[in-house]
């Protein structure tokens, strides 16, 4: 286990070294998740030697990310001035992306259907 | 009752409301019941009633805030294990998850901006179809309010996740890998779960929703809001 938490903060040191020497404005966690694909991809990692953190801390994201949203306390006159356009603008995106993402895939598929579905099934 | 505000207590009650609540949304199978919001609220109302002010609470809260930057490399691991099914649609998966990226940001930006939030909100909001380590990291790095984005991201996984399918539907989504992957594009993690109850083969499509639309948002979310003028 020492191992697996070793490549997991690894790989958040060198997205963290990443921003600092380049100043790109992204977060450092996101660049360590593209190096460690790569990394898995590349063989230079093994899939073992992250799985079992990696379904630790998966299984758990939901948890980590309730302080921060305690935190929300700090903020509640905010919230309150304006909270119908929280909501209203989160819902009418929501239906979006929905909408959007759905339609343009199912087009796609279907305007590449010769390409992928030979036999009429589905793709896996 | 100095006790009442002691470090581990504080860290004690959030594991065991989180347990109890999550116990509570398996034996109910209400999607509603959502473990992370159950939570936050009931920590928030223990914390004002006690007039415990968030700082104290922010001790003990920073030792499981420290996981969500590790959490989202480890997101590697699915990525890794998706890439031959990314590979074989790439096309459409691409054209889609960008296509559902940009309509987002700019829907969520404007309806906001138009029903009357301030800018620093709209901007906080941006990101609000991503898993929330990603939109957390995207609000902090555009100086928006990042327990905002939280909650926004809390609020339309569970609003994505009770109304998604109907209104895919509705919309005329009828490919159930289509929907899949839009419930992973617009309600992240809360989305996914959901789309895993339909079955294996498409919660792996709607995880991949999710890991491209967080890769896209974060990538792009700094740029739109650049050209729309908010940043």
């Amino acid at each position: 286990m020492l191992k697996q938490f070793l490549i997991i903060f690894g790989f958040l040191a060198l997205g963290e070294l990443t921003v600092y020497i380049t100043g790109i404005k992204l977060p450092s966690c996101i660049i360590g998740m593209v190096l460690l694909t790569a990394a898995l991809k590349l063989k230079w990692v093994k899939l073992e030697s992250v799985s079992k953190i990696s379904k630790f801390l998966l299984d758990n994201l939901g948890f980590f990310f309730v302080p921060p949203g305690v935190a929300l306390m700090l903020y509640f006159d905010l919230i309150k001035a304006e909270l119908l356009p929280i909501i209203a603008a989160t819902v009418i995106s929501t239906v979006v992306v929905l909408i959007v993402s759905g339609h343009t895939h199912q087009l796609m598929r279907k305007l590449l259907k010769h390409k992928s579905d030979k036999n009429g099934v589905p793709e896996k | 009752m100095e006790f009442l505000k002691n470090n581990f207590f504080l860290l004690f009650i959030t594991f065991a409301v989180f347990y109890g609540s999550k116990k509570l949304q398996q034996k109910t199978g209400l999607i509603i019941l959502n473990p992370i919001l159950i939570t936050i609220a009931v920590l928030i109302c223990y914390l004002l009633s006690l007039d415990i002010p968030y700082e104290e609470y922010s001790e003990a809260g920073k030792m499981i805030e420290f996981w969500l930057k590790p959490a989202v490399v480890a997101l590697g691991v699915p990525l890794y294990r998706q890439l031959s099914s990314i590979k074989k649609q790439l096309l459409p998966l691409a054209v889609s998850s960008f296509a559902g990226c940009v309509a987002g940001i700019v829907s969520v930006v404007l309806s906001a901006y138009w029903f009357g939030a301030s800018g620093q909100v709209a901007v906080s909001m941006a990101s609000k179809s991503v898993t929330t380590p990603i939109a957390m990291e995207i609000t902090n790095s555009l100086g928006g309010i990042s327990s905002l984005t939280a909650v926004v991201v809390v609020f339309t996984g569970i609003f994505g996740a009770i109304f998604g399918f109907a209104v895919l539907k509705i919309g005329g989504v009828k490919n159930p890998i289509s929907q899949s992957f839009a419930m992973g594009m617009a309600a992240h993690a809360v989305g996914t779960s959901r789309a895993l109850e339909v079955g294996p083969h498409f919660g792996a499509y709607s995880s991949l929703g999710l890991t491209l639309n967080g890769i896209i948002t974060a990538v792009f979310t700094p740029v739109i809001l650049h050209w729309m003028g908010f940043v």
